[in-house]
């Protein structure tokens, strides 16, 4: 594994304000994003969100209609593909099926003008680890060999940025594991930075120093997986982002470091940090995992009917409907302390006001909901 | 007749479940094996018994008997090296002018013509919804001495008056090249079509110019079209009789013209027999030496 960390300290990547327009469809509209050398960046959004044009854009494939793009001090804005230090692994890899696993890693390299690959070809497949593969063809290998080839032949060629498209969107769930853990590893070792497009939420969580969740062309909130995840500012991210319980209520109140609001006649708390608005019409946001089955809190709701339950190993997950109709989803972790609910039982939900969050009230209450299974 | 006789196979089988189901591949290649069996093999085992009859002296022309004359072909061969050649040459060279005009073409069509596409696939197999013979009758008119092209190519300065192109070996080759181009283009077309985009973005990625991407992978993963569209454009143009027939001279004969007349003219059987065989055996021998050569075989 003689791989030693390339440090280019190329600077960063930095989107500044770039559109794409198709006709009168805007894919991206107006969008500035900084990606800091050496990170492992996520752009998460639904299919259509305009992630994939943004890479595209990035690696040269299509040119912004708008705004410029920069590594460093170099603007790439309308550089060709193959004169940018810019490397893709293609959503299906797009390896060449006429050449050998060693010929399709030297491609780039050789592309370059360089006589002697066997090293760093070797290297780039060592870290992959299919080193025993060289003389084979694209065809012969399985999905996940492919992959992993389809990031070394990007790689060996020691780009500034990677960019990956939805690289692990054809393998199975276990091969899909295995390989983020993997493509974080060979970041870390190789250090360059990658830019990672997917729909996936949980892929972007596991791997992404930074995400930045897309939605129509255009970036809705940008920060580290426990930001997004604990306090998003959106009603698009809370729901895109896990599942999320969002109730229409009116602050009261903005005083001592907390807005009191009200929804149905039930008074809430919610710490002013976690309030994302000016405005009084807000959603109310709390996760499912932190609703407890109780009546104890300064946040409740009582008087509700459990009206579906399913058991999912680690935890069970139930419907619950309050009096006006309203259904929470609430999950509760299989321990010491549980309820064993059925339908119909009566039950009263509490959660803490440090685990509230208020956002817009002028927002979609379903928006981002049931899109992260798309494509 | 051969499908009835199939049929009749088909519904006397064996009447057992487990037997029926393993003949059934054979019950499914019948009707091919007959059509093959009447029209390929005995045909061709009576060629080759012709192919070193004899006609005995003084006996009526066209009666020949079998005497196995192997030097029939030897001297078959020595009459008509001239001709023999030519044909090759000249199938070669409309071959070889087939794939320039066609390449373009079929990547035009698999990569550039968005919605056109069906439009232009339908243009390129229309000149078969006319005759074959009509087709290369009208050649004779384009290239005529009225024509077009040669009263075009009268008004340049260097170019003779007494110009002529029909009855030339260009109008052969032309009229080689256009009837076999649609063989070309179509397998291009396909083995292009085939191609992933992706792989050619790919190549851009890895810091290939657009030529070097085409170098490098167009013309690599379109081989098999081009290997298919060689032979489909090289074998029937090595054959054929009906562009040098119309469109030549007696100079510009090809190896089809002097099967056709022994045949039907000279009613020379064994003569025309053996050059058949030839023929047959030197494709055969350079359809393999080429294949092996560009090792199709390994490619996807």
């Amino acid at each position: 594994m003689a791989n030693p960390k390339v440090s280019q300290d190329t600077g960063d990547l930095v989107l500044n304000r770039i559109s794409k327009f198709y006709g009168d469809f805007k894919a991206v509209d107006d969008l500035s994003l900084t990606v800091p050398d050496g990170s492992f960046f996520a752009l998460l959004g639904p299919s259509g969100c305009g992630k994939t044009t943004t890479l595209r854009m990035i690696a040269g494939l299509e040119e912004p209609s708008q705004g410029t793009i920069h590594i460093g001090d170099t603007d790439i804005t309308t550089q060709k593909p193959y004169r940018r230090n810019v490397n893709t692994v293609f959503q299906n890899y797009a390896l060449f099926p006429h050449l050998t696993i060693f010929e399709n890693v030297a491609f780039g390299l050789r592309r370059r003008g360089q006589k002697d690959v066997k090293s760093e070809v070797d290297n780039a497949l060592a870290l992959v680890e299919l080193g025993h593969l060289a003389e084979r063809k694209p065809g012969q290998l399985s999905g996940g060999q492919q992959q992993r080839i389809a990031v070394a032949r990007a790689i060996v060629n020691r780009p500034e940025v990677l960019l990956l498209d939805e690289p692990l969107g054809a393998l199975d769930l276990k091969l899909r594991r295995q390989m983020q853990i993997e493509l974080k590893r060979i970041q870390m070792e190789v250090g360059i930075t990658f830019i990672h497009v997917t729909h996936d939420q949980e892929e972007a969580m596991t791997m992404a120093d930074t995400i930045a969740v897309m939605n129509q062309g255009k970036i809705e909130q940008m920060g580290s997986a426990t930001d997004l995840y604990e306090a998003p500012k959106t009603a698009f991210v809370a729901n895109f982002l896990g599942q999320c319980n969002l109730i229409k209520a009116k602050v009261q109140s903005r005083a001592g470091g907390k807005a009191v609001v009200t929804a149905k006649g039930h008074t809430f708390e919610i710490p002013l940090t976690r309030v994302s608005t000016n405005n009084d019409s807000i959603l109310l946001g709390v996760r499912p995992e932190k609703v407890r089955l109780d009546d104890t809190g300064v946040n409740s709701i009582k008087d509700c009917v459990v009206t579906d339950r399913s058991f999912v190993g680690t935890s069970t997950q139930y419907l619950v409907r309050t009096l006006w109709d309203l259904e929470l989803v609430v999950f509760e972790q299989n321990d010491e302390g549980l309820h064993d609910l059925r339908v119909g039982d009566k039950v009263s939900l509490e959660w803490d006001p440090e685990h509230t969050f208020g956002l817009d009230g002028a927002q979609d209450v379903n928006a981002g909901a049931d899109l992260d299974d798309e494509e | 007749m051969a499908f009835l006789h199939a049929a009749g196979t088909a519904s006397s089988g064996p009447k057992s479940g487990l037997r029926s189901k393993s003949w059934t591949p054979y019950l499914l290649l019948a009707p091919g094996l007959i059509w093959l069996i009447t029209f390929f093999i005995f045909p061709i085992v009576s060629l080759a018994s012709t192919s070193t009859m004899v006609r005995p002296e003084g006996a009526q022309i066209g009666t020949y008997v079998q005497e196995l004359r192997f030097q029939n072909y030897i001297d078959a061969f020595t009459a008509n090296q001239e001709q023999y050649i030519r044909s090759f040459v000249y199938a070669a060279i409309a071959t070889i002018l087939a794939l320039a005009i066609s390449y373009p073409l079929a990547y035009m069509i698999a990569f550039k013509s968005g919605k056109y596409r069906n439009i232009l696939l339908v243009l390129v197999v229309a000149p078969f919804f006319t005759s074959f013979l009509l087709r290369t009758v009208a050649w004779t008119q384009i290239l005529g001495d009225e024509g077009p092209i040669v009263s075009t190519l009268k008004l340049l300065p260097f170019i003779d008056d007494s110009m002529r192109l029909t009855s030339t070996p260009f109008a052969v080759i032309s009229g080689l090249t256009y009837n076999f181009l649609p063989f070309m283009t179509l397998p291009l077309y396909a083995s292009l079509e085939r191609i992933d985009p992706r792989t050619l973005e790919a190549a851009g990625d890895l810091y290939a110019n657009g030529l070097t991407t085409f170098r490098k992978v167009t013309v690599p993963l379109s081989m098999p079209g081009v290997v298919a569209g060689t032979l489909l454009t090289f074998i029937p143009a090595a054959g054929d009789y009906v562009n040098a027939a119309i469109l030549g001279n007696p100079n510009t004969k090809m190896i089809g013209n002097v099967i056709e007349s022994r045949f039907f003219a000279v009613v020379d059987y064994p003569t025309a027999a053996a050059l058949s065989f030839t023929l047959m055996a030197t494709i055969l021998i350079l359809v393999t030496l080429y294949i092996r050569r560009t090792g199709t075989d390994e490619l996807v």
